[in-house]
């Protein structure tokens, strides 16, 4: 039988990966500068092409989370149409655990890729 | 460190939870807006626009969930949450939650009142002492047959130096005990014991000392004595100079060298010891030989205290073979005798013994009740789950997960069961002391029979009350979680009467409810029946009218001749009262604890069978005893004074006696002899009962008190009260001598009655508990009954409509209640057989299957299974047929 990842995808957007989304996050902000839910949100979707389907929702516990984490901090400030809006911006831990989680993400990857032409020479 | 600030960062989130909702729902309702904006700006239309931004970023209500869930300290807010909505639950139906508290504080109370009784009198009856669960009883055997004998001091030394396994072992001899107080003598209870004891139990007196080990020995030579507090604290009002002050008991002044700690009430179940003495003061106080150096004088009753980790089976067998040695050393005193160790749950010599039985039986009855009231607090909360499954449904559409229902219903359980927990509590609180008032009490003697509400029972009872929260609570909450989502909000779909699987639960609870009641109700009918069966039996002698004390003469020093001149004068002087008929010494009063003297006998051309020996218990008794316990003389006469120590040895049968060894002939001018002395039968006795209403007829004689033993117990036949008697008994003996006091005074009646006390109890006990059993069951039949039909008002109203007519309804619906309860009744009948063998010990003229008993528990259930039924048939049948469809 062959790998399930060896299949073509069946849909043409994909789920978040479990825990990617974190990475993402941290990632966006690290590059965007603060950004408020709703940027962050298309940010991501941007950058995956319109590939990823992103329930936005889930979003914004992960927010929390990451805030517990103390890898990103917010604020109340006020948005481009002048609204009242929460601004996310990236700490210093933050950015130690974007590297630490780039370089994992790296070898996930490498390694999915091996599996991957491992697979395609077997079928 | 990031565990520790994420812990920080949800306490604070837990603290402002109120401002970060709204933080919350704000940025959302920001983020919606930004999204349909952008959508509009896309082309959408504005409604469009909106929807997508909707679909795009996922339930809300469920985003905001996690987003609590994450913030906080979930478990306890989760906890908080669910406690303070179970809280609102009960509000809302305050009717069914007060019934269902009420029935678990019943059930739950029951329970631990019961393990506290078990726990206070028989797995740890003596409060202070330590090392309880290493501690046993221990009896003679008399050719293996347990329960009779007791130990002899000689033995016991010889025990204490052979034995490995054991710690120590202690003397423990009850006795009552005349007390003088300044001109007053007074009858009260204490103890021989051996000059160890305090220390073995590891109780240290409040004052003074405990024994020196050199206060064993000697004749009388230690008139030393530790008292009870409460002796101290009531006689002695605390005098904390109390130590070396002298007490008179049994005649002789005793130096106080000690006082017992408050709460100690010494080693003998259910009586509160007033005072200890050395065993070396054993010929004063168990009288009438010096039985230290006599190895056939077996009268010690006692404790073994074992090593830790020595099983009881090991310590038996050590126990045995030094018995076994003793056999062989000393062949003419202990031949057949052996030693036997028992737990004192079943100490043979004291009320633990008496009470086991009746404890077993509260205890299976009070489960039976919990599990009643489980099943009918579970019944209620299906019904009222049933009643919340649209409220369930909503919570599970709106993204609460089934685990979080579960924990939801698990904690309203737990809610109902912590109250009626802390309820539980307090009724077994106040019934601790429940057991002594139902026990008859008796002059001279403090009952103590207190429950323990120590950390173990509470610790079962958490138990408990956990395994029924458990029982109860799991059966609605696994029926909420199987809520089918799609169908249940679909509609509530219209209920018919029967055919309905979700009904199978609760209908199955009512059958256990109702076979359990019934089990319980035949229990209650079997010990009812044997306990009139009792009361209607004649003992054979009168038990109104004739009244029955004793006069210690022994205790207070008196010679045979002054026993004899005294008793002569005393009754000389009581038959001279008016008010009173006559009066009697006996050595044994027919009932009572003591036991009556037996011997082997022969009759003139009566032969026996080599093997069998011929031994018959008799009694010892004055002139006019017969008369005067109203036991009709057949054949012959009584004893008169005539018949003294020169006259020549008579002897007066009973008719079983009569029939056995002359073979229905008149024994009277017969032989018999007994302990190699022949003496003349003069009268034939009409049979009477003996130590039991239950014994079976068997043969007994008589023998005059002046030709064998002298006796210290007094029967006095008048019409006067067992008060006024006492008070003439007191005044006529003081006046012959103020050292001497008369023992409790009581009716015949009552020294009857306290034989069947244990009976009483029983049945008291299952009597109320099988009334309150069958309340439950008809309540969980009228639950699930009238349930059934407010479900169905729809499907009975289209009978109506369709022209059924009211019989009709009324017998649809019964018939459904009355299939249940027959199903119950068939399930307790066959539990029934089996387990009312269980009691058969306590059963009196009736069989464990009496057909009466199950009749009258058969009809009492069918009633109130009927009225429950007919209600809510009566309800259904009088359903507006109009109102029902249209609704």
């Amino acid at each position: 039988m062959a790998h399930p990842l060896a299949h073509p995808m069946a849909k043409e957007k994909t789920d978040v990966l479990h825990g990617s989304l974190a990475f993402m996050v941290l990632r966006t902000l690290d590059t965007l500068g603060p950004q408020h839910g709703w940027g962050i949100a298309r940010r991501i979707e941007q950058i995956s092409g319109d590939a990823l389907e992103l329930n936005q929702g889930t979003l914004y516990p992960a927010l929390l989370r990451l805030q517990q984490m103390g890898w990103i901090a917010s604020k109340w400030g006020s948005s481009e149409n002048h609204r009242r809006a929460k601004f996310y911006s990236i700490t210093r831990a933050g950015r130690k655990q974007l590297a630490a989680e780039a370089e994992n993400w790296e070898r996930i990857s490498g390694i999915l890729a091996r599996f991957r032409s491992q697979a395609g020479e077997a079928s | 460190m990031t565990r520790l600030r994420v812990l920080l960062c949800r306490l604070t989130g837990w603290l402002r939870k109120g401002s970060l909702e709204r933080d919350l729902d704000e940025e959302l309702h920001f983020h919606l807006q930004l999204e349909t904006a952008e959508n509009v700006r896309k082309g959408m239309t504005s409604a469009q626009a909106r929807t997508s931004a909707l679909r795009r970023f996922g339930g809300v209500a469920q985003v905001k969930e996690t987003y609590r869930e994450a913030h906080g300290l979930p478990a306890i807010q989760l906890l908080w949450q669910d406690v303070r909505f179970g809280f609102r639950m009960m509000r809302r139906s305050p009717g069914l939650s007060l019934l269902v508290i009420l029935c678990l504080t019943l059930g739950i109370g029951a329970n631990a009142a019961v393990f506290s009784w078990i726990e206070g009198i028989l797995l740890r009856p003596f409060p202070l002492v330590a090392h309880q669960e290493r501690m046993m009883a221990m009896a003679g055997t008399n050719r293996g047959v347990a329960g009779l004998d007791d130990l002899s001091w000689p033995d016991f030394v010889d025990l204490q130096k052979n034995c490995t396994l054991f710690d120590t072992f202690i003397v423990d001899r009850i006795m009552g005990v005349t007390l003088a107080i300044g001109e007053r003598a007074q009858r009260t209870t204490g103890s021989v014991v051996s000059a160890n004891y305090f220390r073995a139990l590891g109780v240290r007196p409040v004052l003074g000392r405990g024994f020196e080990p050199g206060e064993d020995f000697g004749r009388n030579a230690h008139p030393v004595t530790v008292i009870g507090y409460r002796m101290w604290q009531d006689r002695f009002r605390g005098d904390p100079g109390i130590i070396g002050k002298t007490q008179m008991l049994n005649g002789m002044p005793h130096t106080i060298v000690g006082v017992a700690p408050e709460g100690f009430y010494g080693t003998f179940v259910g009586w509160a010891m007033q005072f200890w003495v050395p065993t070396s003061m054993q010929e004063r106080f168990d009288p009438p030989t010096y039985k230290l150096e006599d190895r056939g004088a077996r009268w010690i009753e006692g404790f073994a205290i074992l090593k830790p980790g020595v099983t009881p089976a090991q310590a038996q067998a050590e126990i045995s073979a030094v018995a076994k040695r003793l056999e062989v050393d000393y062949p003419a005193t202990n031949r057949g005798c052996g030693i036997q160790l028992f737990p004192l749950w079943k100490t043979p010599f004291n009320n633990a013994g008496a009470l086991l039985p009746t404890l077993g039986i509260a205890l299976a009855v009070v489960v039976s009740v919990l599990l009643i009231a489980c099943a009918n607090v579970s019944n209620l909360l299906l019904v009222r789950a049933f009643g919340r499954r649209h409220e369930m449904t909503v919570r599970l559409a709106v993204g609460a997960g089934r685990g979080r229902l579960l924990k939801q219903l698990l904690t309203e359980g737990t809610i109902l069961a912590i109250i009626s927990a802390i309820g539980g509590m307090a009724m077994a609180h106040w019934c601790r002391n429940l057991l002594a008032l139902l026990l008859p009490a008796r002059a001279g003697v403090t009952m103590t029979l207190p429950g323990e509400l120590d950390w173990r029972v509470l610790a079962l009872s958490a138990g408990v009350c956990l395994i029924s929260t458990l029982l109860f609570g799991l059966a609605p909450a696994i029926q909420a979680s199987k809520i089918d989502l799609v169908s249940s909000l679909k509609a509530d779909s219209a209920g018919v009467v029967g055919g309905r699987r979700r009904a199978a639960a609760r209908s199955s609870l009512v059958v256990v409810q109702v076979a359990l009641s019934f089990v319980l109700l035949v229990g209650a009918a079997l010990l009812l029946e044997s306990l009139r069966g009792m009361q209607n039996t004649s003992p054979g002698f009168s038990t109104r009218g004739v009244l029955t004390t004793g006069i210690d003469f022994r205790s207070a020093g008196y010679n045979a001749q002054r026993i004899k001149t005294f008793q002569d004068e005393l009754i000389d002087r009581l038959q001279g009262l008016g008010g009173l008929q006559s009066a009697a010494f006996a050595r044994t009063t027919p009932f009572s604890y003591g036991s009556y003297s037996s011997a082997e006998i022969a009759v003139d051309g009566y032969e026996t069978a080599p093997d069998r020996q011929l031994t018959v218990e008799y009694n010892e008794v004055g002139p006019g005893y017969l008369a005067t316990m109203g036991i009709p003389v057949v054949s012959g006469r009584e004893f008169t004074r005539a018949d003294n120590e020169t006259a020549p040895l008579v002897a007066v049968v009973n008719e079983a006696m009569a029939a056995q060894y002359w073979r229905g002939q008149d024994p009277v001018g017969g032989r018999l002899q007994v302990k190699r002395r022949w003496m003349r039968v003069v009268g034939v006795a009409k049979m009477s009962k003996y130590r039991s209403l239950r014994e079976t007829p068997k043969p007994f004689f008589y023998v005059p008190m002046r030709q064998s033993a002298l006796g210290q117990a007094l029967e006095v036949r008048t019409p006067l009260g067992p008060e006024t008697i006492a008070k003439v008994l007191a005044r006529e003996i003081h006046k012959l001598d103020a050292n001497l006091a008369p023992s409790e005074v009581i009716t015949m009646q009552e020294q009857v009655d306290r034989t069947t006390a244990v009976q009483r109890v029983a049945v008291t006990m299952l009597g109320v508990f099988g009334g309150l059993a069958l309340l439950l069951a008809a309540i969980g039949l009228y639950g699930v009954m009238s349930y059934t039909v407010s479900q169905s008002t729809r499907e009975l109203g289209l009978r109506m409509a369709l022209g059924a007519g009211v019989p009709h309804l009324l017998r649809q619906v019964m018939s459904q209640g009355m299939a249940l309860t027959a199903g119950g009744l068939a399930l307790g009948a066959v539990a029934s057989v089996a387990l009312t063998r269980l009691i058969v010990g306590m059963l009196y003229g009736v069989t464990p299957r009496d057909p009466l008993a199950f009749g009258v528990a058969f009809v009492a259930m069918t009633m109130a299974a009927g009225i429950a039924c007919f209600l809510p048939a009566w309800r259904a049948a009088r359903t507006d047929p109009v109102r029902a469809l249209r609704d």
